[in-house]
């Protein structure tokens, strides 16, 4: 079974069609590149994955259940990491982490929260408050607390923006290590991240999918990769 | 359902709500404005019972005096506390990890909602040694005091509601501030001689009437006299929760 469902997605905002007629699916061992140019509807369509947003049809499913039926049971087989990792600023890490492993009723939150610090190498600043953090340590947070509960699903909305390159290694050494047990979707404006860290990618534009294949055959389009994205989402 | 997926914790919704109240209660306390804030309501409470409503020169062992300004504290200080409700949230992008959080929109809403009343009821017990002090001074009717209490409480929560409602439309504390503080104003408004004059000109007398039994003072007296009465408690509760109810279904249905 399919771990994330995308059937026939539809979203407008007013006027305009943010996500028209995306359908997919994403098995467990799978992470899947989501390529597009800004606007593209890459975050919209996540957000309905997720139930942030409702879609005007089709059906979002999350580990079997449905998004918009089964709220609840959806989301705690989901980690999600929101654009720019947000987070409560005044808390510290550890307290944030421990308030999202309470609130996903998490049994030995303290052990949890303990693990998924040394996870993200986030220990060391375990006791500082979110707000006095680099942005490479705010978005390893925001990864943090979508891993805690060790889910099915994860929704990554570009994890990586605006990090160092020591950083970016970082992030992609900890989602490579825990890939193969999950369904991942990682977006994206790095068309480098394709290469090393998908094994499927997805290219978005204008709200409708363009493209839906193997890394391989993604890869073979031509060895200029943003030429190739050019022509796709043209 | 398929087995093929981990297995999760069952569902405990008091957990979540729990840590929704606590972290809600807590983050007052991680500002210094939470304690201008306390300190603030005090210093005017106090003030406008001793200095405007001479409460101890009229020589009676009570606290309607000090109860008299509280629709007018309430009224500022409610939407202050709970600009931050929802708009906070919005302006820092954190709605959006609650909203994906295995959690329903009313069990968050119901803790940060909870959690404002909390604190203003910490406001509002902070006040005590004045009941103290009228005990020292006199013999005052501690059942009155109590029910007085109570009264300004709930009157709390029906500003809160109102507040929340102004919190979840904007990402701006600033303007769910102001829209909270106006719309809690009129409220106070109505009643006062001023806005039952303008309104007696241009409305019968028993629309008049029924419109000032919507005041906040009108409903919060009964308490400070003694008069446990259902139907201001009602009112008062009606407010907060309705005013809960709405701003969830806005931040619901956005």
């Amino acid at each position: 079974m399919a771990l994330i469902e995308a059937k026939k997605l539809f979203k407008s905002y007013g006027a305009i069609r943010a996500v028209n007629d995306v359908s997919f699916a994403v098995n467990r061992g799978e992470v899947v590149g989501f390529l597009g140019p800004n606007g593209a509807g890459k975050s919209t369509t996540m957000k309905l994955l997720t139930g942030h947003l409702r879609a005007d049809s089709g059906q979002a499913v999350v580990a079997g259940f449905d998004v918009a039926e089964e709220p609840v049971l959806a989301k705690k087989h989901l980690g999600y990491s929101p654009e720019g990792a947000p987070a409560y600023g005044e808390m510290t890490v550890r307290e944030f982490l421990r308030f999202a492993a309470d609130l996903r009723g998490l049994s030995d939150p303290a052990e949890k929260v303990k693990s998924t610090l040394e996870l993200c190498r986030l220990t060391s600043v375990a006791a500082q408050n979110i707000d006095t953090l680099s942005k490479g340590y705010r978005m390893r947070v925001g990864f943090a607390q979508a891993v805690i509960h060790d889910p099915d699903v994860l929704i990554l909305d570009e994890p990586t923006d605006g990090l160092d390159p020591n950083q970016k290694f970082e992030v992609r050494r900890i989602l490579k290590d825990m890939a193969a047990r999950k369904a991942v979707i990682v977006s994206t404006h790095i068309l480098e991240e394709v290469g090393e860290l998908c094994t499927r990618v997805i290219v978005i534009a204008q709200g409708g999918i363009r493209c839906d294949e193997s890394r391989e055959k993604f890869l073979q389009r031509g060895t200029d990769l943003n030429q190739v994205f050019r022509q796709l989402t043209a | 359902m398929s087995d093929t997926t981990t297995p999760v914790s069952p569902s405990n919704s008091f957990a979540a709500f729990g840590a929704i109240f606590r972290r809600e209660f807590a983050g007052y306390f991680r500002t210094p404005l939470a304690y201008v804030f306390l300190a603030v309501f005090n210093a005017f409470a106090i003030s406008l019972a001793f200095f405007v409503g001479n409460l101890y020169e009229s020589g009676i062992a009570s606290l309607d005096r000090f109860f008299l300004y509280h629709p007018w504290l309430w009224a500022f200080l409610a939407p202050a506390a709970g600009a931050r409700l929802w708009a906070e949230e919005r302006r820092q992008g954190t709605l959006e990890l609650l909203l994906t959080w295995p959690i329903t929109v009313w069990q968050t809403a119901l803790g940060k909602f909870l959690a404002a009343w909390a604190f203003l009821a910490c406001a509002l017990l902070m006040t005590l040694p004045i009941a103290f002090t009228v005990g020292w001074l006199g013999s005052p009717d501690w059942g009155v005091i109590l029910s007085g209490y109570l009264g300004s409480l709930l009157c709390a929560g029906a500003c809160l509601g109102i507040a929340a409602i102004a919190s979840s439309l904007t990402r701006s504390q600033v303007i769910a501030f102001v829209t909270g503080f106006l719309a809690c104003f009129l409220l106070v408004l109505v009643g006062y001689g001023v806005l039952d004059e303008l309104l007696s000109g241009a409305l019968s007398s028993g629309t008049v009437d029924e419109i000032r039994r919507l005041g906040l003072w009108r409903n919060l007296e009964p308490f400070t006299l003694g008069l446990l009465d259902a139907r201001p408690a009602a009112y008062f509760l009606s407010v907060a929760f309705a005013g809960l109810g709405l701003s969830t279904l806005i931040v619901e249905r956005r």
